[in-house]
């Protein structure tokens, strides 16, 4: 179970959370200029990596607010919270 | 190279010598410079992919690379139930093409799988799940997929330790049985295919991490390894939970997530289930095992995970499920715990193709459930090598299809149960 750091609560069990999977990913400002590779790209590519993964978190069952946390996917380290 | 046949007649001679002289079942070589084709991951897909590439297409200058140990990563870690009742008719014969091989397995390696075709019960706990549950079985069945609906009364017959009581929070309603499905023994796969692969002449290699792929003007030209620099004209990479990470080794994008998936053994008891048991209303599934242990799972860890670990919550939850199904089993007390990294796709369907790099083919994205599907995919996998073009069983299964949209959308069948 990772210990969890939310921004706004301080620290609580992961079960308190839903995870969001990989951060920074903004949807694409011209939708109709996208060509199919680009929706697929934005859709459905991630970057999956082994190592330091930033990702979003949202303390569903606390105060409901979305953040970013970056951690390790090896040693599930959370190495930092913004 | 000539093997020794397995044989009542050999367990008997190496009885008798006190199990001393048996002859080694693979040879490790150490790797050449060059080879026809390489198959990196050394689980039970590669294997396979490596002894039909060997035994169908003739291709037998190939090396299967693996960084640990054969069979180490999720084929030796998976609850090994067989089943092919998927709902798309582009699943369903692909994962039905691997349960025909799994049927005559052990004889064409002349090695025990101990492929037992227990059968395979998927519960339906709702009025929407039993919906869905003979939607599924009427497509099974127009795919020429054994496939029935069996009641509560049906299910208590056969399982008389289940729960079928109306006065549940999640009553079961009925189920889809596959008599076909069951289990296999998942090391002596990967064995099995390993000694047969050899015995073709294919090197297998452990101990030989990859850590580069080579290119040049877009084609494939060979791997950087932990053991040298290895050359080939064909690469195929199955390597489960890592296919990502070797995707940007030729700077591709897969749409894939590494999650952790554990599993749990009881202590060992008497016999008391002899099917497979799996509903994904409650979340968990169950089998046990021919040593007597139970042996159970449920869904992935939420987060994204290359660690082999997860969550204690999510242990928890699996017992629940299995406590609801089965309260007597409340105080089975459990042995062994751990996880796998399996590479989820968002159809919850495999990648099995070509690549925009020539001579580079990736077979990935299997998820939860890519056990039952080790025979299939490496048949499709070795047709895709060696022919430079997919069979029809796995041309859907393309990484085209995130960019054309024609998705196989496998989540109601596919989900919690493996
Ligand atoms: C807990 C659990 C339960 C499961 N239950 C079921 C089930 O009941 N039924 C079912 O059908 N499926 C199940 N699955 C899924 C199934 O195990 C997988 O889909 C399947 O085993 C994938 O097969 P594989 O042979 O490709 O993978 P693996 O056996 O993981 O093989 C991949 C190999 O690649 C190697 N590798 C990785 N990186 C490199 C590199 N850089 N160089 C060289 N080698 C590398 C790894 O060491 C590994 O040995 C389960 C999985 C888990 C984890
Ligand atoms: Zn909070």
């Amino acid at each position: 179970m990772l210990l969890i750091n939310c921004p706004w609560c301080g620290p609580r069990d992961e079960s308190e959370f839903g995870y969001g999977g990989e951060a920074d990913i903004a949807r694409p400002a011209n939708p109709d200029a996208l060509t199919d590779e680009e929706w697929a790209d934005y859709l459905f590519m991630r970057k999956n990596p082994r190592g330091l993964h930033r990702e979003q978190w949202v303390h569903e069952h606390g105060c409901r607010r979305w953040f970013v946390l970056e951690r390790d996917t090896v040693t599930y380290e959370i190495t930092d919270a913004t | 190279m000539t093997r020794q046949k397995y044989s009542i007649f050999s367990l008997l001679r190496n009885a008798v010598s006190r199990n001393e002289n048996w002859q080694q079942a693979w040879r490790s070589p150490a790797p050449r410079k060059k080879y026809d084709a390489l198959i990196v991951g050394g689980g039970g897909h590669g294997l396979a992919t490596a002894y039909y590439l060997a035994k169908e297409h003739g291709m037998r200058n190939v090396a299967v690379l693996e960084k640990g140990w054969i069979g180490g990563g999720n084929t030796g870690r998976n609850t090994t139930i067989v089943r092919s009742n998927y709902l798309w008719t582009e699943a369903a014969l692909l994962y039905e093409k691997s349960l025909k091989l799994w049927e005559g397995l052990s004889r064409d390696l002349n090695y025990n799988v101990m492929f037992s075709q227990r059968g395979v019960y998927n519960l339906g706990h709702s009025l929407q799940d039993m919906r869905d549950i003979e939607r599924r079985v009427g497509a099974n069945r127009l795919d020429g997929i054994d496939a029935e609906v069996v009641t509560p009364e049906q299910i208590k017959a056969a399982i008389p330790m289940i729960n079928t009581s109306p006065r549940v929070r999640y009553p079961i309603l009925g189920a889809s049985l596959q008599r076909r499905g069951g289990v296999a023994r998942h090391d002596a796969v990967a064995w099995g295919f390993a000694r047969a692969a050899d015995a073709l002449g294919v090197d297998i290699i452990q101990q030989c991490e990859v850590t580069g792929i080579y290119r040049d003007h877009g084609r494939v030209t060979g791997v950087e390894t932990r053991r040298g620099r290895i050359e080939a004209d064909r690469v195929g990479v199955v390597v489960a939970g890592h296919a990502s990470v070797l995707a940007g080794m030729a700077g591709l994008r897969l749409p894939l997530e590494s999650h952790p998936l554990q599993a749990y053994v009881s202590e060992p008891l008497k016999p008391v289930l002899d099917t497979v048991v799996m509903s994904g209303a409650v979340h968990g599934y169950i089998s046990q095992s021919d040593k007597g242990e139970l042996v159970i799972g449920a869904g992935i860890d939420a987060y994204n995970g290359y660690g082999q670990r997860g969550s204690f919550h999510t242990i928890e939850h699996a017992m629940q499920a299995i406590i609801e199904l089965f309260p007597a089993f409340s105080r089975v007390r459990m042995l062994r715990q751990w996880g796998g990294i399996v590479d989820v796709s968002p159809d919850a369907c495999p990648i099995i193709g070509k690549t925009p790099v020539q001579g580079l083919y990736f077979n990935c994205g299997w998820g939860t459930g890519g056990f039952k599907a080790t025979p299939g995919s490496g048949w499709a996998f070795a047709h895709t090598i060696a022919r430079d073009e997919p069979h029809d069983l796995n041309a859907p299964f393309s990484l085209e299809r995130f960019t054309t949209g024609a998705l196989i959308d496998e989540h109601g069948a596919a989900a919690v149960a493996h």
